[in-house]
């Protein structure tokens, strides 16, 4: 039993703190996320070149064959600079549901594209009504000589709007929230019948809202068995909300050193407020939300491997409800210690606390993993 | 990053596992499960089946009688006592002035007590709270002046953990009245025997009497009984409260506590249906759950750096503030489960002689008692509140 770094993960984790030290100032973030793209193309150039867009995948389609432990490193890294490129979309979500679904001809034709910085991904799984359930589809896939039409609404698709592919959930069996009956199309992004509304995020970040009029696709979209998806979408948003909770555990970290600073500055009756005991021990109240958090990414990056499907499962809920209402707790409290400075949209403490705010919601929120934790332990 | 087990290790599990089936005195493992006092004579007897073993103290070197287990291993003992309600060893002497003794202590000093710790032979307690001096420890008043080769001791001690089951204290004592608070004061090792020293029991809201106030009044101590250096009390007295944190978490105790919480509110029914399934009451425990497990891996976390040579400044406070408010949030949820039957309670002693047994249903025996006495969790080992002071100083330097 271990908990520190190989060497190899010590120069990636170093790798990515540079390039968040080096492009992520608060200034240039904000610049970044005001801008039309929302990202940089330039930044996820570089990372491509640095081999991060390669880090999960295996060798033999050009990858490093890391496993969820480096995706955590460098997620926990971003996380503290608030970066904006769609890592965890193209490379986790996407990427991760080609290799695990994919045939070896989508693999080749995606995979290596993706490495190379040249084809960017999204997921399309939520819809207005499934709420959290990713076995709620109600979107329709129906065969169609060799193909499938497909008609429906897919809501609040992160990266969407970049993503040359969407990778959409549809039913082509059974009835809204059976587990069986859903698969997966590979959809080009502009393809007639598909009509995408862009929007822009409370994180700083871009989403999109699809509709899907009688969409038509070859055989060749579909991705994985037909009506088979759903084991491999759960395997694969695991691995998502592992990655989040490391980004989360860096956002907090970062938040909790922005606030430790600012109140050991701000002064107030003659001293600095961080002489006040109620601040105090809010502020090591949060530290410890953020060290507890920190203990729970690290033990879900390391259980994501695990065959145990239902020890494994526990794992991811446990740590995405600890995350959850850590987030929360760091997030508010990192406002309230700022006073007013916390409200302006110019100072940092606010960007901490909306993505801190997203992250709690996304693939769950804190009482919807509580209880997914309580029957897995029943 | 690993969390996997080496086949060293299974087996080792297996090996504490068996000992623990084979060796556990059931009466001993009762008490412990339930969450009462140990009596003195049922914890010796364990004590002495330990030692036999060669386990009586996992976190001394191995020169000193330690076990030379790793990390990992201490994991997997600490795992497999908590799930067996196997009680650890009195923290007094073995945790506490133990490694005191054999970092700062003389030879003679080490031959003569760390062997007699192993054997259970001498059950220490622990001289450090004042009636003036709780949290601010250092404004201690308890004196000692030197008379030839011994000092003689004057004043009162107040919570003292099972003094009246002890042989030996360990005491601050303030040897330099005019010196700065934290630099007039020595480390002694009293036997409680010696003429001068009377206990006096204190009963606690459990009304049972684990703590006591201890008064010295003209006792004469050895100069050769005081630790290291004179008026150096205060460097030894800060690294053994930096030792007593790492333990205090007893996080594999809270697991076991959620196993018996689950195995009543089985066994108890609301609104018809057992209270297991009761969606507000499973809330409540999933979420205790889930900060246990993040405890548990925080403590590990911290394990690893410790094993790979980081220091560690104040994390540990983390471990007690969060692993107290566990415990208590857990007995809370337990004595909850009990509906009614959470009420009854007499002190132990009023049984004796008696020809009944608790009233309700069996696992009603207990819980109250331990809810009661946990209460001085989040109080003793330097309070939660004193514990957050630490951290904001040593870790964010506010």
């Amino acid at each position: 039993m271990d908990f520190e770094l190989s060497d190899e993960q010590g120069m990636l984790k170093d790798s990515v703190e540079r390039f968040v030290k080096d492009n992520y100032s608060s200034e240039a973030r904000a610049k970044l996320a005001d801008s039309e793209a929302g990202f940089s193309e330039d930044h996820w150039k570089m990372m491509a070149e640095l081999g991060w867009l390669g880090m999960p995948f295996a060798e033999e389609v050009g990858g490093f064959g890391g496993g969820a432990v480096e995706t955590a490193i460098m997620m926990e890294c971003m996380g503290r600079g608030l970066v904006l490129e769609p890592f965890l979309a193209t490379v986790i979500l996407g990427g991760g549901l080609v290799t695990e679904a994919g045939s070896a001809d989508q693999i080749e034709a995606i995979i290596p594209a993706v490495i190379e910085g040249n084809m960017k991904l999204a997921f399309a799984y939520a819809e207005p009504k499934s709420r959290f359930d990713l076995n709620n589809v109600e979107t329709t896939a129906s065969k169609s000589g060799d193909g499938y039409v497909l008609n429906g609404h897919k809501s609040v698709v992160y990266h969407g709007t970049a993503a040359d592919k969407i990778i959409v959930s549809a039913r082509t069996s059974g009835n809204a929230m059976d587990e069986d009956g859903i698969s997966l199309f590979l959809v080009d992004n502009g393809a007639s019948g598909l009509t995408r509304r862009d929007y822009r995020t409370v994180d700083g970040q871009r989403a999109a809202d699809f509709t899907l009029e009688n969409l038509k696709v070859g055989a060749d979209a579909l991705l994985g068995v037909e009506g088979k998806a759903y084991p491999v979408i759960e395997k694969v948003v695991e691995r998502a909300i592992g990655a989040l909770c490391a980004e989360a555990v860096g956002a907090m970290q970062q938040a909790n050193e922005i606030t430790n600073e600012y109140i050991k500055e701000r002064k107030q009756f003659g001293v600095p407020i961080g002489k006040f005991q109620v601040l105090q021990h809010r502020m090591v109240d949060m530290y410890m939300e953020a060290e507890q958090s920190k203990s729970m990414s690290d033990m879900v990056a390391m259980k994501l491997s695990l065959e145990d499907e239902k020890e494994r499962k526990r794992a991811v809920a446990a740590a995405k409800a600890q995350v959850g209402k850590a987030a929360k707790f760091v997030g508010q409290q990192s406002i309230q210690l700022h006073g007013g400075m916390g409200m302006t949209d110019e100072y940092s403490i606010g960007h901490y606390f909306k993505r801190l705010t997203t992250i709690e919601m996304l693939f769950g929120n804190t009482d919807y993993h509580f209880k997914k934790f309580a029957e897995l332990s029943a | 990053m690993d969390l996997s087990f080496s086949k060293e290790d299974l087996a080792f599990r297996d090996e504490v596992r068996e000992f623990l089936q084979n060796s556990l005195p059931p009466d001993v493992k009762d008490r412990c499960d339930r969450g009462l006092h140990p009596t003195r004579e049922g914890q010796i007897r364990w004590q002495k089946i330990l030692h036999e073993k060669g386990w009586m103290a996992p976190n001394w070197p191995k020169e000193y009688g330690g076990t030379g287990w790793s990390i990992t291993q201490k994991y997997i003992a600490a795992h497999e006592f908590g799930q067996a309600s196997a009680p650890i060893a009195t923290p007094f002497g073995v945790s506490m002035v133990g490694p005191v003794i054999y970092t700062f202590g003389n030879q003679e000093q080490k031959d003569q007590y760390l062997p007699r710790i192993l054997a259970s032979e001498d059950w220490w307690c622990q001289g450090y709270s004042e009636p003036g001096s709780g949290s601010d420890l250092a404004s201690l008043q308890t004196k000692a002046v030197r008379d030839g080769d011994d000092y003689i001791v004057n004043g009162q001690k107040i919570w003292t953990s099972y003094a009246h089951y002890a042989d030996m204290i360990f005491c601050l004592v303030r040897t330099d009245p005019k010196a700065k608070q934290q630099e007039g004061i020595s480390f002694l090792l009293i036997d409680m025997k010696t003429p001068g020293i009377t206990v006096k029991p204190i009963y606690g809201i459990d009304k049972e009497n684990s703590l006591n106030e201890v008064f010295f009044e003209d006792v004469r101590v050895p100069v050769k009984n005081r630790i290291g250096e004179e008026n150096k009390g205060w460097t030894y007295a800060k690294f053994l409260l930096g030792n007593e944190r790492t333990g205090i978490a007893r996080v594999a105790r809270s697991k076991r506590q959620v196993v018996r919480v689950r195995e009543i509110a089985a066994a108890e029914m609301s609104g018809g249906r057992p209270l297991i399934e009761d969606p507000d009451f499973i809330a409540k425990l999933t979420r205790i759950e889930v900060d246990l497990m993040a405890l548990e891996y925080t403590e590990l976390r911290m394990l690893s750096m410790l094993a790979n040579g980081k220091k560690l400044s104040a994390e540990p406070s983390l471990l007690k503030i969060r692993g107290t408010e566990i415990q208590q949030r857990l007995t809370e949820l337990m004595v909850e489960s009990l509906g009614m039957y959470g009420a009854p309670y007499e002190p132990e002693r009023d049984y004796a002689g008696r020809n009944d047994i608790h009233p309700g249903p069996d696992y009603a025996h207990g819980p109250m008692a331990e809810h009661l006495y946990l209460r001085a969790a989040t109080i003793y080992g330097g309070s939660n509140e004193i514990q957050r002071n630490i951290v904001s100083k040593m870790v964010l330097g506010l």
